[in-house]
């Protein structure tokens, strides 16, 4: 029957697409990082080192505020040392954020930045941040833990005042980072 | 408060005779950006009307007049390029003239430069936390209204539902920008007259901000489905002018030097029992339920439990520090230690358990520390 | 799989249940897509009832607020999955096999096994009521990290359930294509299609793009639950948000995929009841396919108060407030094909005029909410709830109601009780705009969407909201009793069964043969 052979390519062709919208789904995660990272939506951070600018634009100055954030169940107490500071684009600072594990036992945690205005996210650059790696803190030890940061000179115009946040993660029971290193994050 | 009336005429004869309070159109608000959001939304509303009026008239005029039993014959016409064209291009260009005005509000919205007080906002399962940055003011908010309302067991007061122990304050006249944030599920900051309306995300920070020319009590809800109890975690907004406002910060300082004083004192088991039961109620209830009993299969019962019958040490743990995985939060910023400790020597010694010991406000206060 | 069809020129029906089990008859599957979804839209309706019995007044009576999560999320998943969906497929495999000249469906066996997928899928996740810590209480948008961290356990019951449907429903729409593409009686070429299968067809491509990208994202979640992955997970580096976007970008197509299908029916009908051919049937279906394109580049606007940048505010403002164009370009056909007309007004064309004003008044209000800066007032609460159950319940579901009824005398060879059926449009009619008209108001003075109670201010309309949802509820009664007495004795159908039909379904007998176009028909 011909229709048998017509049935079969209109099949093919409609499974093939349905198993490309399929792969597209999943797609989406990564061309969403990747649309972040161009456009800093929802103020997702770049999670690599960045180099230090050559250029200071002394012409003006941009707030920079810093915030933290426990998730639920991080019993830490964390805090930036200064909460905020007045910096010149370009202009490289050197703060830091205070942890301390208030519990009696051993336990890792995960900080994660975020960037409001979003639109800032990529002109924030971190040359040193203690959100690259992992954090293992023993019960009741205390860390600084170092940022060093710059706003890059392309800074558009209007944006006056950067804040970042850090929300700290507990990642201890599952080891969740080893497996999201396995599975697709960078951290 | 202007009423527009939308609508039906017996849902008009309706809200004519009942009482002022029923409201039926968005609130104008006390800012400029609320007022604008206001103009717009009616705009486009009698826009809408204008349209509905033309093609629903239209259509009634069909439906009167070219009906079979009136003796309508069927005209032959079914297609017409000019009057095609016509209705699509027409649509189009008041879609642009809506466009424009709201393109304006939404950039003014925008518009987060120079904030005078900029305010941490955190949502929890299921309250909100406030924190006045570069003050040391950090409080959390959550829901006033008894459980025996709720419950149908007491008459509902004017607010209820809209109530909160601890209001934000802020003062008049300044630019305020709130940071929103979230500890474990996604809420949403809402607060009508303000119109500011803003996720607050976990593990990332939204921006929003609101002048207030007026003070007054201004109260919202959150708007993002969080959980069970999404609908009982309201949000109360206190304007205060700026030297009222300066007192209340000044009153606020003194008021956790005076609760850190207070842990110092000693207390006895039943004013623990009193002060915990309060504290239970406020804070533990909604999971683990008045009978200590939980919800079986989500929220684990604390009557008869082996942490509250065990050594303190765990049981304080668990409170202090949350359980990870679990709906269990820390509550070591939420509660002071006077609140802490009582809560935990109830949970020792209530619904039949009967450890007896009695855990104490300055033991927690260290452990605070 | 067997792609062929199987043509059985001699033998009826097989007896008992293994007719309905094993059946390939295009008809037969229709009639038990369209049971099937009549029972999940009474099953919904239930749950809707409890939602709007809690409401009635302010304070805790009936349910608790975990319980009352689950009802809404239960509610929305079989009113979307289990109701309209397999109601416009049911329909599809009635009709379009008649309209286009085809003998049957193209892929008769695939058609069975997506069917019966069905009740397992339904089944599943309703058996999650019945599980340790509860049904999925989420909402039907199930946003993630409530839906991976924070579920009950039933969330994997769930997302199977979810798979199973998609399935389904892919297959469902392969098979369409397949019969509209390949199957059509010479003659019939793509510009006489009548509309309703226009509209299925583009539904069906629509379906095929977006049902692979929710099984994604379920499937997403099962690895964030079950095997440590981050999609989701701000921790290990994922993004709640990023759940919102490939979500909506299945939600919003799959909003049209309720719609179009109904767009179809009525533009069948008002033609037949006006006696007069459809307005600008060209400019249907170009309306039709743009506002397909359309949806997949508005999704966002689900997400206005995420913390989008302004550029993307702006685009998905813009990009939504250009689907009112196509969208009112339908209306006016409609509208422009009964003016002139020589109309009556039985059930279907009651249950048509309905539709086309009370979905107007929900694109309204859709275009309100397209309106980013004030969206943000509207956003979540139950002036939302007001605009999509007005293009949801008189737009989707009165179109299908029009639908059955339209066709119910070719299915059945008889008529049914006119006046019960006008009866029962009059009491949708009125329930309808008693229960959801008010949400208008209730939303726009600050009653969030979601919340098992509320402020004292809202208690009058939430009254009677819940007065027009029992209307609305118990008057389905009257449209079950009319549809079994119709098919047990009534009335003889004659074979064009209305005085203005047109189209090939109405040169079969009534009711229509077992096996119908074993011969095509030459169409002109």
């Amino acid at each position: 029957m011909a229709n048998q052979a017509k049935h079969h390519r209109t099949v093919t062709g409609l499974v093939l697409g349905a198993l490309m919208m399929f792969g597209f789904g999943f797609a989406l995660v990564p061309l969403y990082d990747v649309f972040c990272e161009i456009t800093g939506l929802n103020g997702k951070v770049d999670l690599v080192q960045a180099e230090p600018s050559t250029f200071i634009d002394h012409s003006r100055q941009v707030k920079l505020q810093m915030v933290a954030v426990n998730n639920e169940t991080m019993p830490w107490r964390f805090r930036p040392v200064s909460s905020m500071v007045e910096l010149a684009p370009g202009e490289m600072h050197q703060t830091a954020y205070l942890a301390r594990n208030l519990t009696e036992g051993f336990m890792i945690a995960q900080a994660v930045p975020s960037v409001s205005p979003s639109e800032a996210a990529p002109y924030l650059e971190k040359i040193n941040c203690f959100c690259f790696e992992r954090q293992p803190l023993k019960g009741q030890e205390e860390k600084e833990m170092p940022l060093v940061v710059s706003i890059s000179p392309e800074l558009p115009e209007h944006i006056h005042t950067i804040t970042l946040s850090y929300t700290l993660f507990d990642i201890t029971p599952e080891q969740k980072a080893e497996l999201a290193g396995q599975g697709r994050s960078s951290l | 408060m202007i009423k527009t009336i939308l609508g039906f005429p017996a849902l008009l004869l309706f809200a004519t005779a009942s009482q002022a309070a029923w409201e039926v159109n968005l609130p104008r608000g006390v800012t400029e950006v609320s007022r604008e959001i206001y103009d717009l939304h009616m705009t486009i509303f009698w826009i809408c009307v204008a349209i509905g009026v033309v093609v629903f008239g239209v259509m009634l005029w069909s439906v009167i007049y070219h009906r079979k039993s009136r003796g309508a014959k069927a005209h032959n016409f079914h297609e017409n390029v000019l009057v095609e064209i016509a209705w699509t291009v027409v649509p189009f260009i008041i879609l642009i003239a809506m466009a424009v005005p709201a393109t304006a509000t939404l950039i003014k919205m925008y518009d987060n430069t120079e904030a005078e007080l900029d305010i941490q906002i955190t949502g929890y399962q299921w309250k909100w936390r406030y924190q006045y940055l570069g003050e040391e003011i950090d409080f959390f908010s959550s829901l006033s209204t008894p459980r025996d309302q709720i419950n149908n067991a007491a008459v509902k007061g004017e607010h209820y539902l809209l109530e909160v122990d601890n209001p934000l304050v802020i003062p008049a006249g300044k630019k305020v920008r709130f940071l929103l944030t979230a500890n474990d599920v996604i809420h949403s900051w809402w607060v009508p007259d303000l119109a500011v309306k803003k996720d607050a995300i976990p593990g990332f920070i939204n921006e929003a901000w609101t002048i207030v020319n007026e003070p007054g009590v201004y109260r919202g809800q959150c708007a993002e489905l969080c959980g069970k109890d999404h609908g009982f975690m309201p949000i109360v907004v206190e304007v205060k002018a700026q030297a009222d406002f300066d007192a209340w910060l000044a009153e606020v300082k003194q008021a956790d030097q005076d609760k850190a004083a207070e842990a110092q004192k000693s207390w006895t088991l039943a004013e623990l029992m009193e002060t915990g039961e309060e504290v239970y109620n406020k804070a533990c209830l909604a999971c683990h339920q008045a009978n200590g009993e939980g919800i079986p299969g989500v929220f684990p019962g604390l009557k008869n439990s082996p942490i509250a019958l065990g050594d303190p040490g765990p049981h304080i743990d668990v409170v202090l520090n949350g359980k990870q995985g679990t709906a269990m939060q820390a509550f070591r910023d939420q509660l002071t230690a006077v609140e802490l400790a009582a809560v935990i020597t109830y949970e020792r010694n209530a619904w039949g358990n009967k450890v007896g010991d009695l855990v104490t406000p300055a033991q927690i206060a260290e452990l605070k520390e | 799989m067997n792609t062929s069809v199987a043509v059985s020129h001699h033998h009826g029906p097989a007896s008992g249940i293994s007719r309905w089990l094993f059946t390939t008859n295009h008809k037969d599957i229709g009639t038990l897509y369209l049971w099937f979804s009549f029972l999940m839209f009474l099953t919904g309706g239930c749950m809707a009832l409890l939602i709007r019995a809690e409401l009635f007044q302010p304070g805790l009576q009936l349910i608790q607020p975990d319980f009352f999560n689950q009802m809404t999320t239960m509610h929305g998943l079989i009113m979307v999955f289990g109701a309209v969906m397999p109601a416009f497929v049911g329909l599809a495999n009635w009709m379009i096999p008649l309209m286009v000249g085809a003998p049957d469906m193209a892929l008769p066996r695939m058609n069975n096994w997506s069917f019966w997928i069905l009740p397992f899928a339904f089944a599943m996740m309703i058996s999650t009521l019945f599980m340790d810590g509860g049904a999925p209480n989420f909402g039907w948008t199930f946003y993630a990290p409530l839906s991976t961290t924070y579920a009950p356990p039933s969330v994997t019951f769930f997302i199977f359930a979810v798979h199973m449907m998609g399935i389904s429903s892919i297959m469902g729409a392969i098979n369409i294509i397949a019969t509209i593409l390949n199957l059509r009686a010479p003659g019939m070429t793509m510009m006489k299609l009548p509309l309703f299968v226009w509209t299925w067809l583009i539904t069906a491509f629509l379906l095929i793009a977006v049902m692979p990208v929710l099984a994604g994202v379920v499937t997403m979640m099962l690895m964030d639950i079950h095997f440590g992955t981050s999609f989701f997970d701000a921790a290990g580096g994922g993004d709640p948000v990023l759940f919102q976007h490939v979500f909506w970008f299945f939600g919003h197509p799959e909003v049209y995929i309720m719609i179009l299908p109904a767009f179809g029916i009525v533009s069948e009908i008002i033609p037949t009841f006006a006696r007069k051919k459809l307005f600008g049937y060209a400019s249907m279906v170009y309306a039709t396919a743009s506002i397909a394109v359309l949806s997949f580049v508005v999704w966002a606007h689900h997400m206005f108060t995420v913390g989008l940048p302004l550029a993307g505010e702006l685009f998905f403002m813009f990009a939504t407030m250009l689907i009112a164009v196509p969208t009112g370009v339908k209306v006016f056909n409609w509208v422009a094909t009964m003016f002139r007309g020589s109309m009556t007004f039985e059930t279907p064309m009651l249950f048509a005029l309905a539709f086309v004003v009370l979905f107007t008044i929900g694109g309204f209000s859709g275009l309100m909410l397209a309106i980013a800066p004030v969206d943000f007032q509207y956003h979540d609460t139950y002036f939302v709830v007001a605009h999509f159950h007005y293009v949801l319940v008189p737009g989707a579901v009165f179109a299908i109601m029009a639908g059955a009824y339209y066709w119910l005398p070719k299915w059945c060879g008889n008529y049914y009780n006119e006046t019960m059926g006008k009866v029962h449009f009059w009491c949708n009619f009125i329930g309808v705009n008693i229960t959801f008209f008010p949400m208008h108001f209730i939303g726009l003075a600050g009653m969030p969407r979601r919340i098992p109670d509320y402020a004292l201010q809202f208690a009058d309309f939430n009254a009677i909201a819940t007065v027009g949802a029992f209307i609305f509820g118990f008057s389905q009664l009257i449209f079950l009793y009319n549809v079994i007495s119709c098919i047990r004795n009534s009335k003889p159908a004659s074979d064009r069964v209305w005085e203005g039909s047109h189209g090939l379904e109405w040169t079969v007998a009534s009711p229509a043969p077992y096996h119908s176009f074993s011969e095509p028909p030459q169409v002109k």
